[in-house]
């Protein structure tokens, strides 16, 4: 090997792949960083950060500390999990359908979710599970159980899980599930009704660290489980034979993007609702920025995906404030509109 | 002998009747040999049954002397490459990313390729004639482009043997010459042991030197490309009466198909 031929191998395509990543992790880490530790500043009520962390003053007294730590903090770090989490999921499930615009709810596993928080809710569930209070634990039991029939629908014994079939069992569930969270909906008086509506525009004001923490293993499995992924990722989304034929275990590469996606989705939904559109704004946004290589769009995402909800999430609490809107909707304008273009780009 | 398939069998569970039959074969170290047949006879089949894509339900294969099966998935690619007939990722890598996309056999699961990585890629375009392309994104580029760079990414596997679905199927004149010529080319100088399925009997005649004619999935001749290249092999092969004659300019058989025979 000469040096003007790596030379011109670099010049010819990319940066190294080393160098990319290196600078992926800290342009989009300190993106991140910088939004968690700015956003838990702003907000309808100003807050003075030497008052925060004036040890001074007992914390029962310290106004500023209890909205910094038990309102602003909690619900920056759920945007931050939360946002990484769709994000990642989306860029998964999109090599893993090779369908660039899957998203974490295609699978039908946040409907799952919804059904589950929705009939928590409308029956009056008073029993939790430790830490996890009625409606998540039910929310997280519905979305297992939903990824739990998906999986088995889509499973083929001794090869490789049959895209076709995850995806249209995905959106058949997806389209059944909706029509029994309305009629659950039907028979619930206006409360409940209310509740579920709020619950189903989803929104980060989780009111302390213990939902963030409930969920935590699961989110570290799903991390675990997404470092795996990247290189076999590229070769799933190029097609299943010439992944096969590169050495990659195709069955096995879906099993686990299966279940690391429906790990983070299930859990972002139980913490914040399902909040639509991060699992696909972010990942094509990331692209367009970085280029397609998973080893580079995939901890991206993740990193961009938690600056991106924390940010929409800013705008929610602060954009009408006093009034707070549920950030779900500030990502679903933000999101609309987004994917409308990509399809037209797409065609 | 590198690759032998022995009284191998396949069906397609869900798919009516068709199979692979009783075949037994054997691919020669550094041999160049093509598979000839008419659509539907098995020849995809019987690749990517060489490939260990597919399992067969009776008889063995066995590379290099182990059962196929047993091989492995990433050690089996280290040896053996695969160039689909068509190549349609779901995102718009770049050139360089495919072609490098070859060397993931040769890489620990975690590990990102390094700067001999990069130089066999690069290797890998020039030996293609895409070196000009390494920047470009592979969806922008013309059918006989994007033949070219699939093979230049199962080039970067540095495989013992590589096995071709009809790669000239799209492609012009031109690029048929020349996917013709890199393929006698690697064969060659670098000693590539190669499989190519085609319906290009002239393309077959000019560059393999072993032929294997399928029909119905089963093997109906095999030899050598003088031998088994006749009026009658191709009669019964396609149901054709054809011309089977030594060309002095090109050096080698060319068929000119007369007819359909009814």
């Amino acid at each position: 090997m000469t040096s003007s031929t790596v030379a011109t191998a670099v010049d010819g395509g990319l940066r190294p792949i080393r160098l990319r990543l290196a600078l992926t992790l800290v342009g989009y880490g300190t993106l991140a960083l910088l939004a968690c530790v700015l956003a838990p500043l702003v907000g309808s009520t100003s807050i003075s950060l030497s008052r925060v962390f004036d040890r001074s003053i007992p914390f029962a007294d310290n106004v500023d500390a209890q909205i910094f730590f038990l309102a602003r903090l909690p619900r920056v770090l759920a945007g931050a999990t939360v946002g990484a989490m769709l994000a990642s999921a989306g860029v998964v499930l999109q090599a893993l359908l090779r369908n660039p615009l899957a998203t974490p709810f295609t699978l039908g596993v946040s409907s799952g979710a919804a059904l589950g928080a929705v009939l928590a809710i409308t029956g009056g569930a008073t029993a939790g599970l430790g830490p996890l209070s009625p409606v998540p634990l039910s929310s997280l039991a519905v979305a297992c159980l939903v990824s739990a029939i998906i999986y088995a629908l889509a499973s083929r014994p001794g090869r490789p899980m049959s895209t076709n079939v995850l995806l249209l069992a995905g959106v058949t569930l997806n389209a059944f599930i909706s029509a029994l969270i309305l009629l659950v909906q039907y028979f619930a008086d206006f409360a409940e009704t209310y509740r579920m509506l709020r619950w189903l525009m989803g929104d980060l004001d989780v009111g302390g660290f213990l939902p963030i923490v409930t969920v935590l293993p699961l989110f570290v499995v799903a991390c675990v489980l997404f470092a795996t992924l990247p290189s076999s990722l590229n070769l799933l989304s190029v097609g299943t034979e010439t992944a096969t034929t590169r050495g990659v275990s195709v069955a096995r590469t879906q099993r686990l993007a299966f279940v690391s996606t429906a790990l983070a989705t299930s859990a972002a939904v139980t913490v914040a609702g399902p909040i639509g559109f991060v699992g696909i704004v972010v990942p094509h946004l990331v692209r367009l920025m970085t280029g397609v290589d998973h080893r580079i769009v995939l901890p991206a995402s993740a990193l961009f995906g938690a600056a991106f909800l924390v940010g929409c999430d800013l705008v929610a609490r602060t954009v009408l404030a006093p009034v707070e809107l549920p950030v779900g909707v500030v990502t679903a304008i933000i999101g609309g509109p987004f994917f409308l273009w990509l399809l037209v780009r797409r065609a | 002998m590198v690759l032998h398939l022995q009284h191998v069998s396949f069906e397609y569970v869900a798919e009516n009747g068709f199979s692979i039959r009783d075949v037994s074969l054997t691919v020669e170290r550094g041999s160049l040999t093509g598979l000839l047949g008419p659509n539907g006879c098995g020849k995809t089949t019987l690749l990517k049954l060489m490939a260990g894509v597919l399992r067969p339900g009776q008889g063995t294969i066995t590379f290099a002397g182990g059962v196929l099966d047993d091989i492995p998935r990433r050690a089996l690619a280290r040896h053996i490459a695969v160039v689909p007939q068509e190549t349609h990722p779901a995102f718009d890598y770049r050139v360089i990313e495919m072609v490098l996309m070859g060397r993931h056999p040769h890489l620990g699961p975690f590990a990102l390729e390094g700067p001999g990585d990069l130089a066999i890629a690069h290797d890998a375009l020039r030996a293609t004639g895409t070196a000009h392309l390494a920047s470009r994104s592979y969806m922008s580029l013309s059918g006989g482009e994007k033949q070219r760079v699939v093979i230049a990414s199962a080039l970067a596997q540095q495989p013992d043997v590589l096995l071709l679905d009809e790669p000239t199927a799209s492609l012009d004149l031109a690029y048929q010459l020349e996917v013709a010529a890199l393929l006698a080319r690697l064969n060659h100088e670098r000693g590539v042991t190669i499989v190519v399925a085609t319906h290009d009997l002239n393309l077959a005649a000019s560059i393999c030197r072993t032929l294997v004619l399928v029909r119905g999935g089963r093997v109906l001749a095999q030899g050598a490309t003088e031998t088994v290249l006749n009026g009658d092999t191709i009669r019964q092969l396609y149901d054709v009466d054809a011309d089977v004659r030594f060309h002095d300019r090109s050096g080698h058989l060319t068929v000119v198909p007369i007819g359909r025979i009814p």
